[in-house]
């Protein structure tokens, strides 16, 4: 890191200012010294694990049989590309990120739009959206399972739902209770992001449009929805990376049973249950890729801002 | 603005079902650690026989309970890798909020790389490199990955509140006479402190709440924290299902977070949109 700070101010010199004064070197100096420990801390587990797993992932390595091994290429991708397994897990992942986000979208611009017209109480659905927010998700998933359970849930008591339902033990029943509780747990996040972005929105805007004749749903279609579009695009992008990741409730409801597993459910297999490293390496550096791949279409696609860039200029 | 009757009804409404959904789940698992082994398959909230016994047996045989093992872990490891990150973050934060360099924008774009990251992209990296090192199933080991997945969320949380920190005040102490350290320690921690500690209660949560490391890296009680522990709680016989303990702990560890909530509900929500980063 300080070998970064001494060369920044040597080439940044010639073109800017004739002469870097004392102090601004000094402030230079001072900046990336403070930031240096976070960064490498940051580095450490990051990027070192990547490249280490983007080697392990050209190997074959199984700890169950130490002796054997050995560079193979490209093998370990070719296994994994031409397995069903992946494909189902990469759609599995692919259904809950797309339907959980997109039901916590809309369910979250409800609730951000009924704590911003409170009449009363507003406070009370704050504190009660930040309860799901603040469990852990492990505990969450359990009450969603044993909700639903037929030995030991309410819901197959409920009206209308047969009494001995067995929610774990068909795939896409499964799969809707696994989506049902990562909506439970994450629309407060998004409710709340969303909610600060409607307070950044004119009044005034509304009173005249009203004055224009504009119904409630025109107002919230043509001035709502267009000046929030950076706070829902920020929002959609955290979550949409955050759901892909799915892994503690469908470990918990279904230990990827039911054809349930998503992509990290099977690179947890791979690499901790199996211990082959080889196939848990690349299973785990396609993940990457493809949550690269993701944040490139939000940021290219819809031109999502980074936070904070804007402000970070200066 | 003249609120219409009906406009009042459908908010009572709205209200009414927001904290039904939010709290049922909670209750239900609250309820179920209550009922008495026989009773676990009734439908209703109340149980008909109330018992306790889930409780004792979590913490029944001391250190080598259940409970109380992964609880001191989860707490301390949490508590250490909070403590951690906010120090290192606040440096950081300070020279991004206050300093003029370049870079500035790589590491913040860097930071959020990182809160992106898919940590089960580095469990198989860790694992190996854990079990080398010696890392594997201790503290240490949970608490550097912990450390790196929280650092971005506290210097995103971190920034945002110090650029609303008026610095001019420092240069306006030390013309009165304090030294560069006592306009520091005077004049700049007591306004950065609020937003220390709203950083320093997310990064907490998330600690808290991560279940793919504390599985992959540990193996035993000497390091597992609670999220781990209950997905591996056993039955007190092969023939008896975990639910009573299991929803006993599970209303344990979150009645901590429901007390936090309640208490620090202002700053958490204001440290989310903040940082406008998830952990």
């Amino acid at each position: 890191m300080t070998g970064a700070a001494e060369s920044v101010p040597a080439q940044a010199a010639p073109e800017k200012t004739p002469k870097i004064s004392d102090r601004t070197k000094s402030e230079r100096k001072l900046a990336w010294l403070l930031c240096a420990p976070a960064v490498i801390a940051m580095l450490l587990v990051t990027v070192y694990p990547i490249g280490y797993a983007f080697v392990l992932s050209l190997q074959e390595v199984d700890l169950r049989f130490p002796d054997e091994g050995g560079f193979v290429g490209l093998d370990n991708y070719a296994t994994v590309l031409g397995s069903d397994l992946w494909w189902q897990g990469l759609f599995n992942t692919v259904f809950i990120t797309v339907v959980s986000v997109a039901i916590e979208l809309v369910l979250g611009m409800i609730i951000a739009l009924v704590m911003y017209r409170a009449i009363f109480g507003r406070a009370l659905v704050r504190t009660s959206v930040l309860i799901p927010y603040g469990i852990v998700t492990v505990v969450a998933a359990f009450a969603w399972f044993f909700a639903f359970d037929p030995t030991s849930g309410f819901v197959n008591q409920l009206p209308f739902v047969a009494d001995d339902k067995a929610w774990f033990g068909d795939r896409w029943s499964a799969m809707s209770v696994i989506i049902a509780a990562e909506v439970w747990k994450t629309t407060p996040f998004i409710a709340l992001l969303l909610l600060a972005g409607l307070t950044t929105i004119d009044e005034g805007l509304y009173e005249a449009a009203k004055v224009d004749g504009a119904n409630a749903w025109q107002r919230f279609w043509r001035i709502t929805l267009p000046l929030m579009k950076p706070a829902i695009l920020v929002a959609l992008l955290f979550r949409t990376l955050d759901a892909f990741r799915v892994f503690d409730s469908i470990f918990v409801m279904t230990g990827g049973g039911q054809d349930t597993e998503s992509v990290s459910i099977i690179g947890y297999n791979q690499l901790i249950s199996r211990v082959n490293l080889g196939l848990g390496s690349a299973v785990s550096v396609l993940i990457f890729v493809l949550v690269l791949l993701i944040a490139f279409i939000y940021v290219r696609g819809f031109g999502t801002a980074i936070p904070g860039r804007e402000r970070g200029a200066n | 603005m003249k609120r219409g009757t009906r406009e009042y009804t459908l908010w009572s409404i709205g209200l009414f079902v927001i904290l039904a959904a939010s709290l049922i789940p909670v209750l239900w698992i609250a309820s179920l650690s209550l009922k008495a082994p026989a009773t676990i398959g009734e439908g209703g909230f109340f149980p008909t026989e109330w018992t306790f016994d889930n409780y004792k047996s979590l913490f029944e045989g001391g250190l080598d309970s259940p409970l109380l093992r992964p609880l001191i872990n989860s707490i301390g490891i949490a508590l250490i890798a909070t403590t951690i990150a906010i120090v290192l973050a606040s440096f950081t934060a300070y020279a991004i909020a206050r300093l003029q360099f370049p870079g500035k924008l790589v590491i913040l774009g860097g930071a959020l790389a990182i809160a992106m990251f898919p940590p089960i992209s580095t469990v198989g990296p860790l694992f190996d490199m854990w079990r080398n090192l010696g890392l594997y199933d201790t503290w240490a080991g949970l608490i550097i990955p912990y450390l790196t997945f929280a650092l971005p969320l506290a210097i995103y949380t971190l920034v945002a509140f110090f650029r609303e920190i008026p610095f001019d005040l420092e240069e306006a102490a030390q013309v009165d006479g304090a030294t560069p350290l006592q306009a520091f320690r005077k004049v700049i921690v007591p306004l950065a402190a609020p937003g220390m500690f709203t950083a320093a209660i997310l990064v907490f949560i998330f600690c808290w709440n991560d279940f793919v490391f504390a599985i992959s890296l540990t193996s035993s009680d000497a390091s597992r924290t609670v999220p781990a522990a209950l997905a591996f709680f056993t039955g007190e016989s092969q023939f008896t299902a975990p639910t009573g303990n299991i929803a006993a702990a599970a209303t344990l560890v979150t009645i901590p977070i429901i007390i936090f909530v309640l208490i620090f509900q202002r700053r958490i929500v204001a440290g989310l949109t903040a940082g406008a980063v998830k952990g």
